[in-house]
């Protein structure tokens, strides 16, 4: 199957580079499919998961926002932070969530409301990404 | 002459010396590579986040004026910001000192009036101390993430947003090589994005991008996202001269108390030497003495 190339890079580091056959992601207008010799596109993602296909064998990867350029068969996503399904720690991540989740509903007046709806939207995408590489976790239908 | 329990305590201080330099020496290096990694690592991001600000800069210029979002604008400058990058502690050689100066020069040089943010003890202390305007304070680790920078990068953005400075400047040292490490004075905003030429222009527009939302709307949240960047980029910058200027002040001091202790060891040998043969002629006489 033809592949495109798939650059992730963060400001902190270089994600990953691949050779891809499709890749999902979550485009500010909702989730856009890439293919192979799609036309130039320029757009924010919003945070969330993307999803990569190579081989017939999806993977995951968790960002909190960022840009996605689509030029040629060459695909970059510059990514505000970035992290494979296999890097998330499991366990961290739900205490994350626990913790953004008891931050949003607490009443005290000290808590940034919108940084904690990010936090928690952040913590929720993490949680999503690391538990789809559990191989007992029900995949969800593809295409 | 000193005596010989003289020259053995001098030896002995300096020679714990040079291992407490040497110990700061293997530290510094191990810090100044870690910089440098970090540095290596984000290049990426950072070179592809100017190169599409470029392009849209010139896209968005080139479609309306009107266009063009607040962060590029240009305004005539009444007062200026200046973010001064220095290490918390001394022992780095000339680097503080440089950078201070600069910071003093840069600050005399402009026009209008000037404010400071301090990132690192040395610079806030010297901008307290020279009577100049601090706006605030910061201070990071040596294995800074980007979150720990944006506190740094919002302000500035939230400043020049609300028309309280017309300009930001960054300060900072580059690490050129190990052994040299070049003051940086950096303009971050208006943001400056790199020229695109008539021909660059036509070739983008007729590749025909999908923007999504707009051209406008990218380039406003991309602006943000690249002033982020680069203070991140530049503290970087700083941790890695910061280290890489203390590993070779650390070497020198090694070398010199090294090169005392030696001297030092030939002193304590004559002055050893001598004594054995003040002994002796001491001996030689009383002998000569008593035979006699």
């Amino acid at each position: 199957m033809a592949t495109f190339q798939l650059d992730i890079v963060s400001a902190e580091r270089h994600v990953s580079s691949d050779q891809v056959e499709v890749l999902v992601a979550p485009g500010i207008d909702g989730e856009m499919a890439i293919l192979p010799s799609h036309a130039p596109l320029l757009t924010i993602l919003k945070p969330g998961e993307i999803r990569v296909v190579k081989d017939g064998q999806d993977s995951f990867i968790a960002v909190s926002g960022g840009f996605m350029e689509v030029m040629g068969n060459r695909t970059v996503i510059l990514a505000d932070s970035a992290e494979r399904a296999e890097e998330i720690d499991e366990a961290r991540a739900q205490a994350a969530f626990d913790k953004a989740e008891e931050r949003m509903t607490s009443r005290d007046t000290d808590v940034d409301f919108e940084r904690a709806v990010q936090q928690l939207a952040r913590a929720r995408t993490r949680l999503q990404v690391a538990r789809r590489r559990r191989p007992m976790a029900p995949t969800p239908p593809t295409g | 002459m000193p005596s010989t329990k003289d020259l053995r305590d001098r030896i002995k201080s300096v020679s714990n010396t040079a291992k407490v330099t040497g110990a700061m020496q293997l530290i510094a290096a191990s810090k100044m590579t870690r910089a440098q990694n970090m540095v290596r690592e984000g290049r990426p991001y950072a070179e592809r986040i100017l190169e599409v600000l470029g392009d849209l800069a010139a896209l968005a210029a080139k479609e309306d004026d009107e266009l063009v979002v607040d962060l590029l604008r240009i305004r005539p400058v009444h007062k200026t910001l200046v973010v001064l990058v220095t290490p918390d502690r001394g022992l780095a050689g000339a680097l503080v000192g440089n950078l201070q100066r600069a910071a003093g020069r840069f600050i005399q040089d402009t026009e209008g009036e000037v404010s400071v943010i301090g990132v690192g003890r040395k610079g806030e202390r010297f901008i307290t101390r020279a009577g100049e305007d601090l706006l605030a304070a910061f201070s990071v680790t040596d294995r800074p993430r980007l979150d720990d920078t944006v506190t740094i990068s919002r302000m500035l953005i939230d400043e020049y947003a609300a028309e309280r400075v017309d300009r930001v400047v960054l300060i900072y040292a580059t690490f050129i090589t190990t052994v040299v490490q070049q003051v940086t004075t950096q303009q971050l905003l208006p943001v400056e994005p790199p020229e695109r030429g008539e021909g660059d222009v036509a070739k983008l527009q007729q590749l025909d991008y999908i923007y999504e939302p707009s051209v406008t709307e990218v380039l406003a949240s991309l602006a943000p996202r690249y002033i982020e960047t680069q203070v991140y980029h530049g503290i970087l910058e700083a941790i890695a001269s910061e280290h890489s200027a203390r590993m070779i002040a650390m070497k020198n001091a090694t070398d010199n108390a090294n090169e005392i202790v030696e001297d030092l060891t030939l002193d304590l040998n004559k002055a050893r030497q001598e004594s054995i043969t003040a002994e002796l002629l001491d001996i030689v006489g009383g002998v000569a003495a008593l035979e006699g």
